[in-house]
């Protein structure tokens, strides 16, 4: 505990974070706790049945969502895989929309369309939420070849998971990114399990995953991703690169997810051992290494910490409540959102049969 | 006349001058002027930011032009054969075709993809694969299949223009081929996506196709005139989704007989769904039984003569057409 906090406080002291006022403080610690208390929620609904498919909680691993997107201006677009309740909400999704999404509702995000692994918003530069392990690889790059193409300066925030960088889409986006000198950040979670296989057991490596960047010549770094301060200064680092040489980074986080790899994940227990989710709980919470590391700053009073806490937790519990009394979509919705020239009735729309069931 | 590749190169280059935000990307598309030489002059025109040589590496390169969609660029991105998208399929289908609805309807992708889709070159089956059954299956996608020089220009032109992604299936045996060559005017001018066309007006059959089956639907219609005294219709698709139903079954309203001609393999291929909809649509107009000519149903074989019996051909066609009785 003391070099973690050692370390911490060298963190502390990068001109990044050094910026940070109280304010901004408490929102990082306000803006995990929502997440933490948002998917807990989910869970309880979904295990009352209240949601179809598939929830991967992201619990454990909110400082890298929250760190990684606090950095990101007008013109820095994320993008991540399936885990992605976390980067919705820090970019600033509302709960309701969220939760109403894993209910199925009309009121969701995606009008009940995309479910748990297709959350979006791209009016908050946020492109989802995919499902397909890396598939969201090339268009991170893609999202990086549009902010070049038009001459902006900023950069694609490319998420995805350690059980990604096995993928072929994700080795092609690699070296476009690196050929192309795209401003992407690919920010690989390591969370140690591609759903039950360990990191050893799945991926051949060198030192990190990250380092597979220098067959392309690309820049990377690992870090810690439990602590905030860290994440930020690895990542500011990251997005000076894309934004003033238009250059990609690999940056991967260690970090650790309480759950299964989704709630029904019925081995979520048996590929790892109960003693190593309470040694993460216990050490490299991010909630609490937050937390200690601003009550020492004086920033934060345990008081205000469960108020902040109470606040998050009734804003959850009013999301389930909005989604249970959302409505759901209608039948004749079904084929609405497929294409757009239908959607908006032009005249490319209405030339010829789109679908075609009876 | 202008030739088939000429028509697209000419629509490429007119709306890469209409839209800044329009640009080619592909294998080979810039410096080498085109494998199929499509693109020819136009890097040498438009520059590097407009005309870009990509990697051999379809999954990350298409996958790009989708991400960059999303933001408003409109990249129309060359796939040297249409084959090459089984590389891509992933996103392909579940990021272009996917993603507006599992957005919501937030997002939109205008991307064209095109290459050739055909068989008959003797390149074996990796290189002769005809997808557009494939994409047209999937709701979100759009797929085109134009058989002349001139609906080859103004469909790639509405391809371009249009909000939704399209997939442009060409054709290598078109591209030069006189056949296929159109007068075009000076003026631009755009088709419209979802439009059939009757290529030939008859009485006594229609002959359903597209893409290069129309020309051997039309040399097929030639002979039957001249040597069997049957009069037969050709209609050609040029879109398969959108599909333009109403054209298909005014003709088979007319004629009382349908003989679709389709490179497809046989099994869920798009005259399959033509042939769905005929039943249905036109049963009681029916004097036959709707027939088709596919291609014979095998990987695609690479021995020279034997692929030009695999795929339709007028023999077959002309054939098959005499067992309507």
């Amino acid at each position: 505990m003391t070099t973690q906090l050692a370390d911490q406080s060298n963190y502390a002291q990068a001109e990044i974070n050094l910026q940070l006022d109280a304010e901004e403080k408490i929102k990082l610690m306000r803006d995990m706790i929502r997440i933490r208390r948002f998917e807990e929620v989910s869970l309880k609904y979904y295990n009352a049945d209240k949601m179809g498919g598939f929830l991967h909680l992201y619990i454990g691993q909110e400082s890298i969502a929250v760190g990684t997107i606090s950095l990101c201006g007008e013109n820095d677009h994320i993008i991540t895989a399936y885990r992605d309740h976390g980067h919705a909400l820090a970019v600033g999704m509302g709960m309701n929309e969220c939760m109403a999404e894993l209910f199925g509702k009309a009121t969701g995000c995606s009008k009940g369309k995309g479910g748990s692994m297709h959350f979006f918003a791209p009016d908050k530069n946020y492109w989802g939420g995919h499902g397909i392990v890396a598939g969201q690889t090339p268009l991170g790059i893609g999202l990086a070849y549009g902010i070049k193409y038009k001459g902006l300066t900023g950069s694609s925030l490319c998420f995805l998971g350690d059980g990604a960088v096995n993928q072929g889409a994700f080795h092609e986006s690699l070296n476009l990114a690196e050929l192309w000198d795209l401003p992407v950040i690919y920010i690989i979670e390591n969370n140690g399990y591609s759903m039950g296989t360990s990191q050893k057991r799945s991926s051949a490596f060198k030192g990190s995953l990250a380092q597979r960047g220098e067959a392309y010549g690309i820049a990377w770094e690992s870090a810690k991703g439990h602590d905030i301060y860290e994440v930020r200064a690895k990542t500011k680092a990251a997005l000076d690169r894309a934004h003033q040489e238009n250059r990609p980074t690999i940056l991967e986080l260690a970090t650790y997810r309480y759950q299964g790899h989704s709630v029904a994940d019925a081995n979520a227990k048996k590929y790892r051992t109960p003693e190593e989710i309470v040694h993460h709980k216990e050490n490299f919470d991010p909630l609490n290494v937050w937390k200690n590391q601003l009550m020492q700053e004086g920033v934060l009073s345990e008081e205000s910490y469960r108020q902040i806490d109470s606040e998050a937790k009734s804003e959850a519990r009013q999301a389930a409540e909005f989604a249970e009394q959302s409505p759901y979509p209608e039948i004749g919705e079904i084929t609405d959102d497929v294409y757009f020239e239908v959607d908006k009735d032009t005249e490319a729309g209405n030339q010829g049969r789109h679908f075609f069931h009876d | 006349m202008t030739l088939y590749r000429h028509a697209l190169n000419r629509a490429l280059d007119e709306e890469l001058a209409n839209d800044d935000n329009v640009v080619i990307i592909g294998e080979e598309v810039a410096e080498y002027d085109g494998a199929y030489k499509v693109t020819e002059g136009l890097w040498k025109k438009w520059g590097d930011k407009r005309v870009v040589d990509a990697p051999i590496s379809e999954a990350g390169f298409i996958g790009m032009g989708i991400g960059a969609s999303m933001l408003g660029v409109r990249p129309v991105m060359e796939l040297m054969f249409f084959s090459f998208a089984y590389v891509a399929f992933d996103q392909m289908i579940n990021n272009a075709a996917c993603v507006r609805y599992m957005s919501g309807g937030l997002i939109n992708c205008p991307i064209v993809v095109r290459g050739p889709a055909n068989g008959g070159t003797n390149v074996g089956a990796t290189h002769s694969h005809t997808p557009e059954n494939l994409f047209a299956n999937m709701p979100g996608l759009k797929v085109v299949v134009p058989s002349t020089a001139r609906d080859a220009y103004g469909l790639m032109k509405s391809a371009i223009r249009d909000n939704d992604p399209v997939y442009f299936m060409e054709n290598t045996l078109l591209y030069g081929d006189p056949a296929a060559a159109s007068e075009l005017p000076e003026e631009e001018f755009t088709l419209p996506i979802g439009s059939a066309e009757v290529k030939r007006s008859g009485t006594d059959v229609s002959l359903i196709a597209h893409g290069r089956s129309v020309l051997v639907a039309l040399e097929a219609a030639k002979q039957l005139k001249e040597e069997k005294g049957v009069d037969a219709e050709v209609v050609d698709l040029r879109s398969i989704r959108p599909l333009d139903e109403e054209t298909i079954l005014n003709s088979v309203v007319k004629t009382n007989r349908a003989v679709l001609v389709d490179e497809n393999k046989p099994f869920c291929g798009v005259s399959a769904q033509i042939a769905a909809t005929i039943q249905q649509e036109a049963f009681d107009d029916l004097d036959a039984p709707v027939l088709r000519v596919t291609s014979i149903d095998a990987p695609a074989i690479y021995s020279p003569p034997l692929e030009k019996e695999q795929i339709p051909n007028v023999g077959r066609v002309v054939e098959k057409v005499m067992q309507l009785g």
